[in-house]
């Protein structure tokens, strides 16, 4: 039984980190109808650059703050450039110009950042703590902790302020956003802004465990079942959908694991994403549409 | 009857749309010669089957075109004097077009509140401005506001339409461009919401351009109509008079 929860316990709070990646997706899908496969760049580049702040000797907190501004700015040219241009085009239009993009922001850090794997130190120490009988680690504590502080700070956001409220209507009804005077490109630069934070709180976290580099990126990869779990449009779907792989991964890894000689934990996501397509093809938490004339 | 022939000798037209043709993707052509009127405080009626091209008129106004592909190839269209060709429609909206779109388009999954104060942001009020606004629309509609915490998506046919119109009040619009207010409604809420209208027209003078089949009510309200057929203009005139005649006696006004 300890056993047990030892490794749920582990795969969710694994689970919060996948949870904070698919968030970033799930921002950009409900404002602008875009899967932005940049995401996993986006999330490099915030990785990447505050390193190299950290390496010039900037304070944390103030990293912290020059890379959301740098991010901030990455999204204002990304609207400018890439979004207006494209605006009303087919959905996989804009998914060629993200994955387009994604490479352009890969070879942009790597080349004004260099590609070497670079040391993250949160100054978080990775000892595990014992509750009762189970062992949990400090480091996935105060990552799962941190993940959910964002998303109380998104959902207060979303639902208390006029920018959040707009966003929300955007989401829901771009044409009607439009016609009562919203600015649909302003909304995306803030999104995209947003989605750039997410990215960097997203990017430390990870780069943390496993170093800041070029394969930072292709946690793309790994939101991707999440989001088929949790439904592309909910970012209560992103957290429930994350912490479901997270705590799957895990179990799988354990139990299934030695029966068929281990390496499950690649591919499981995968393979649980695919049955929640045959099932459930909208996810767990994907909009259901609300129709009544 | 109405001031509506007095108003179009007055300094500035509100809306005048002349000969306009609106093409989609480049190659169909949904509106082929449209001219049209609004003067101040006037409600004016855009009447025809489907497809005739009201919603595409109404769209080429506020800018909305734009959003479904579709361009304004010829003619021009000034508000208040200005053309506004190029103009996007957010400014518009700030000058004071508002569109409500054919079927309502409420924001389904925000409750009637939000959706009414997503209306008000525009103009970027402050809060007791934007509270003000508010108790303004739910005096107008007070179904409204016995609801307002409800998801707007799972509201009645009717209540999403007054909350769409209550919307685009908030923006506080010197016209509105309404779309086929009465699609999907009960004869006894068509005749409400038209009622509130009128109102609003009277007694806070706001100009309305409503796109409608049902002629019967639209008549009834509006001061002043055109008739579309296959996107061009066929006739018009005095709504109780002129139009009547036409669709029972067949001649052009």
């Amino acid at each position: 039984m300890t056993f047990f929860l030892e490794t749920l316990i582990g795969g969710l709070l694994a689970g919060t980190l996948y949870s904070l990646v698919a968030i970033g997706f799930v921002l950009i899908y409900k404002a602008s109808g875009v899967f932005n496969f940049a995401q996993g760049a986006m999330l490099l580049f915030a990785a990447l650059t505050f390193v190299s702040l950290q390496e010039q000797g900037v304070p944390f907190v103030l990293a912290l703050l020059l890379t959301s501004v740098v991010m901030a700015i990455g999204a204002l040219i990304i609207e400018r450039a890439v979004l207006r241009p494209l605006v009303n085009r087919s959905q996989i239009t804009l998914f060629m110009a993200t994955l387009g993009l994604s490479f352009i922001i890969e070879g942009l850090a790597q080349g004004l950042m260099g590609a070497q794997v670079r040391a993250l130190d949160l100054g978080i120490d990775d000892v595990p703590l014992f509750f009762g009988e189970i062992m949990v680690s400090q480091f996935d504590l105060v990552a799962a902790a941190t993940a959910a502080l964002l998303v109380i700070v998104l959902a207060l956001l979303f639902n208390h302020t006029r920018i959040g409220v707009s966003l929300r209507a955007v989401a829901d009804d771009t044409r009607a956003a439009l016609s009562i005077g919203i600015n649909l490109n302003r909304i995306w630069q803030i999104v995209w802004a947003v989605a750039g934070v997410v990215g960097l709180v997203a990017g430390l976290l990870w780069g943390a465990r496993q170093g800041v580099q070029f394969s930072l990126s292709l946690v793309v990869l790994k939101a991707l079942p999440v989001l088929i779990i949790g439904g592309f449009t909910s970012i209560g779907g992103a957290i429930v959908g994350g912490l479901i792989v997270g705590a799957a991964e895990n179990l799988a890894e354990a139990y299934i694991g030695p029966l068929i000689g281990g390496g499950i934990t690649p591919w499981f996501a995968y393979f649980l994403a695919l049955i929640f397509l045959y099932i459930r093809p909208a996810g767990l938490f994907g909009e259901r549409t609300i129709e009544r004339v | 009857m109405n001031s509506q022939t007095h108003c179009a000798a007055a300094p500035v037209e509100l809306l005048a749309v002349q000969d306009i043709e609106v093409i989609y993707d480049g190659a169909i052509l949904a509106v082929a010669g449209v001219s049209l009127r609004v003067g101040q405080g006037g409600i004016v009626a855009l009447l025809g089957a489907n497809g005739a091209g009201k919603s595409t008129t109404l769209k080429a106004i506020s800018g909305l075109v734009r959003a479904d592909r579709a361009q304004v190839s010829r003619g021009a269209i000034r508000f208040l004097g200005v053309d506004t060709a190029g103009v996007a429609p957010n400014e518009l909206a700030r000058r004071g077009i508002v569109h409500v779109l054919e079927g309502r388009h409420v924001f389904a999954h925000l409750s009637i509140e939000e959706n009414l104060r997503s209306g008000g942001f525009l103009r970027n009020p402050g809060r007791r401005e934007l509270e003000r606004d508010l108790e303004r629309i739910y005096a107008w509609f007070p179904r409204l506001k016995t609801k307002r915490k409800t998801q707007a998506g799972l509201t009645s046919g009717g209540e999403q339409q007054m909350l769409a119109i209550g919307r685009a009040l908030m923006t506080r619009p010197k016209l509105v461009l309404l779309d086929e207010p009465s699609m999907g409604l009960a004869p006894i809420l068509v005749e409400e919401i038209f009622e509130i209208v009128a109102q609003l027209n009277a007694r806070e003078g706001v100009s309305f351009l409503v796109a409608e089949q049902n002629l019967n009510v639209a008549l009834r309200h509006a001061g002043y109509a055109y008739i579309l057929e296959n996107g061009r203009v066929v006739g018009e005139g005095e709504a109780h008079e002129d139009i009547q005649h036409f669709y029972l006696g067949g001649r052009s006004a």
